[in-house]
């Protein structure tokens, strides 16, 4: 609140108050505020019908609100330049390929979004994941354990490291990036330690983990179907809350803006299903990320739980005064990023045959933040959405698909990979600036 | 005085260590009122706030609750009698918006899952019945200005709908015109029937809506004092100690002395 431009505002807005106070006086403030809300040029409201919608839309990418925007337009661009330098990689088994590699990490990813909301990092989730796939493997294949039971053992010990996290920086106050830096170093050797001589641990045929990457629905209806059910659940949720709003006289979305935006994710569905079928049919891999995305979604933007995340990101210090039990949510959200990791960690198993002692390390990591901060969510706490996630783990897979099917090395796609990072952030931070300039961080 | 105090404070004392911070002050806020509470840095306002709002337990003294003694312990205990406090910084999330901003750790919900709707609608009521203007209950917090946050601020202590607000300088930083904004919501909150302390240090704001001030000197209390009938000078006399010096002392006497 410090730069000149926020000073105008401030000025110009205290014009307008003055303007219209002898109206207040006149009406002697009885309530009836609705009725003589005097319309400000400058104020926020959307005009109705499209055009509004439109105007609103050019405001918020002058502003600096970018969104999804250049995840969007950096997806189409890749998918040009790969396609044009290899045919392969818009075909279906291309397609299907990366539908199923993004599971694994992004699941991760999706457990991240709520580490960078709370304004936190965690460095430890590809250890976390190698950890998670161990624990499966010794307890399922050495052990000879139920292979349901050793997955969700797997799971809940992911759970529990995340929680530990938590505890100490939350609790102990030890900065979160230390505590998980600690964690990348200590869980990768208990991981080592796990796996003990044999070094890496098959999956064995049938398992449940072998299914997680390697069971596809073939029959073409589960893919249409899905889409169906998805795009009819979007249109239903947006009909369902515009009455809800017109019926309590707030501004509700226009029409137009539902049937556009229920469209465009009608064609981004059914052109998915469709390529799918064309090769093995809708990936179980992508059915589970799916659902974790969609879950993870709801619990952040539409309950309480989600609302005291930001509030934390956003103002430790304002969500205790607020009665928020500030320290639960920071424990809980590192749990929540460690059993993500962990289950995570069971599909990358499944995609690589087997546990091993080096699953989770390298650039899974790195993948896994960048993905998410590709996606759009802020390093800076406080804002972002659960589907940048999968925006951002696409990107990335797209490129590592890519550069695979045009035979360069890895040295080669860690480069790029980084170079992709490095603009995400610039954009992040830039846009964090512009955001600042127009009066909204 | 007619009307009947909601709360009263008797002889309250507070000790921080070696520091004396409050002795035996006492005070009383009356519904549809607006008490100012000023003195100099240290005179131990926002002390006597704080033990009200249950951040400091007092150590002495005891506190009366529409006429009733009650302890106030733990913020909680102040906010379920009905005191709401508006602190200085003001503890707005400016990632959140508005709506968000307002219901925070009081969110309308089915069981966990947020009712936006019920909670906008009563943010614009309130916001309405309040006569805030701000550019939409939809935008993050981080993009309205000084004045417009100041005002959720207030606003949003209203929403457990509290008998009595206290207001910690809520004009400190803010210029001219929002100032006269934050001043009008504060004379809004009165004809509501709440009662309101109000900490300040500019005088000019004390004089324009406060009904009676109190004056704390050096941890006690100092005066309280009727705005209409009390000239400007009185009050920064009690606030500065500047009745009690050397230089009045004598003026005092040399004056009886011709007297006589």
């Amino acid at each position: 609140m410090s730069d000149t431009v926020d000073k105008e505002r401030g000025t110009e807005d205290t014009k307008a108050g003055s303007g219209s106070a002898p109206a207040d006086g006149a009406d002697g403030g009885a309530g009836n505020g609705a009725a003589d809300r005097a319309v400000d040029p400058r104020l926020l409201v959307r005009e109705q019908g499209f055009a509004g919608y439109l105007t609103e839309f050019r405001r918020k990418v002058r502003g600096g609100e970018l969104g999804s925007l250049p995840v969007i337009l950096g997806l189409i661009i890749i998918a040009v330049i790969f396609q044009s330098l290899n045919e392969n990689f818009l075909s279906a088994g291309s397609v299907s390929d990366i539908g199923v590699y993004i599971a694994g990490t992004g699941i991760m990813a999706t457990g991240i979004v709520f580490v960078l909301l709370l304004g936190e990092i965690d460095l430890s989730v590809g250890s976390v994941a190698g950890v998670g796939a161990a624990v499966w493997a010794v307890l399922s294949v050495t052990h000879g354990l139920n292979d349901w039971l050793a997955v969700l053992i797997a799971i809940v010990a992911g759970l529990c490291i995340g929680g530990l996290h938590g505890f100490f920086f939350a609790k102990v106050g030890v900065p979160a990036f230390v505590v998980t830096l600690a964690g990348f170093l200590g869980w990768s050797g208990l991981q080592i330690w796990l796996m003990g001589q044999e070094g890496s641990i098959n999956t064995p045929d049938g398992s449940v983990v072998e299914d997680l990457t390697g069971y596809y629905f073939e029959d073409i209806a589960a893919a249409y179907g899905l889409a169906l059910v998805g795009v009819l659940a979007y249109a239903g949720a947006l009909l369902v809350d515009a009455r809800r709003r017109r019926a309590a006289k707030l501004p509700s979305r226009p029409v137009s803006e539902i049937v556009v935006r229920t469209v465009a994710m009608a064609v981004v569905a059914f052109v998915a299903a469709y390529v799918l079928n064309q090769s093995r049919g809708l990936p179980l891999a992508l059915v589970l990320f799916l659902a974790v995305l969609v879950i993870a979604d709801f619990g952040v933007r539409r309950t309480t739980y989600g609302r005291q995340i930001f509030a934390v990101g956003g103002n430790a210090e304002a969500a205790r005064r607020a009665g928020i039990n500030v320290e639960w949510v920071r424990i809980s959200v590192f749990g929540i990023a460690g059993m993500l990791a962990a289950f995570g960690g069971l599909f990358i198993a499944s995609l690589s045959g087997g546990a091993t002692k080096s699953l989770g390390a390298g650039n899974t990591l790195m993948n896994v933040i960048a993905a998410a901060v590709i996606g759009g969510t802020s390093l800076f706490g406080g804002r972002g959405k659960i589907w940048s996630a999968l925006l951002g783990i696409l990107v990335i897979q797209s490129i590592q698909q890519g550069l695979n099917l045009l035979g360069m090395a890895s040295e080669i796609q860690y480069m790029i990979t980084g170079a992709v990072l490095l603009a995400a952030v610039v954009i992040d931070s830039v846009s964090r600036r512009t955001q600042k300039t127009a009066g909204r961080t | 005085m007619a009307k009947e105090s909601v709360l009263a404070l008797r002889g309250i004392s507070k000790r921080f260590g070696a520091v004396q911070a409050l002795t035996d002050v006492d005070l009383e806020v009356v519904a549809g009122e607006v008490i100012a509470l000023v003195g100099d840095n240290g005179a131990g306002k926002s002390t006597l706030v704080k033990t009200i709002a249950g951040v400091h337990p007092i150590d002495e003294g005891s506190i009366e609750w529409e006429g009733r003694p009650v302890s106030i312990t733990r913020p909680h205990d102040a906010q379920e009698l009905g005191i709401a406090t508006v602190y200085q910084d003001l503890a707005l999330c400016d990632n959140l918006d508005v709506v968000a901003n307002l219901f925070l750790g009081n969110e309308a919900r089915h069981a966990s899952v947020l009712d936006e709707i019920a909670m906008e609608k009563r943010a614009m009521e309130l916001l309405d019945t309040l006569s805030i203007r701000i550019p939409s209950v939809r935008i993050p917090v981080a993009s309205l200005s000084g004045g417009q946050r100041q005002v959720v601020a207030i606003a949003r202590a209203l929403i457990g709908d509290p008998k009595v607000v206290i207001l910690d300088e809520p004009t400190a930083a803010l210029g001219v015109e929002q100032t006269a904004q934050v001043l009008d919501l504060v004379e809004r909150l009165r004809e509501r029937g709440l009662a309101v302390i109000l900490i300040s240090h500019n005088m000019a704001d004390v004089q324009a809506v406060a009904d009676r001030v109190a004056v704390l000197r050096l941890g006690r209390n100092n005066g309280v004092f009727d705005v209409a009938t009390t000239s400007h000078e009185e009050v920064i006399a009690a606030i500065t100690g500047a009745s009690d010096n050397a230089v009045t002392r004598r003026q005092a006497r040399t004056e009886k002395e011709a007297a006589q």
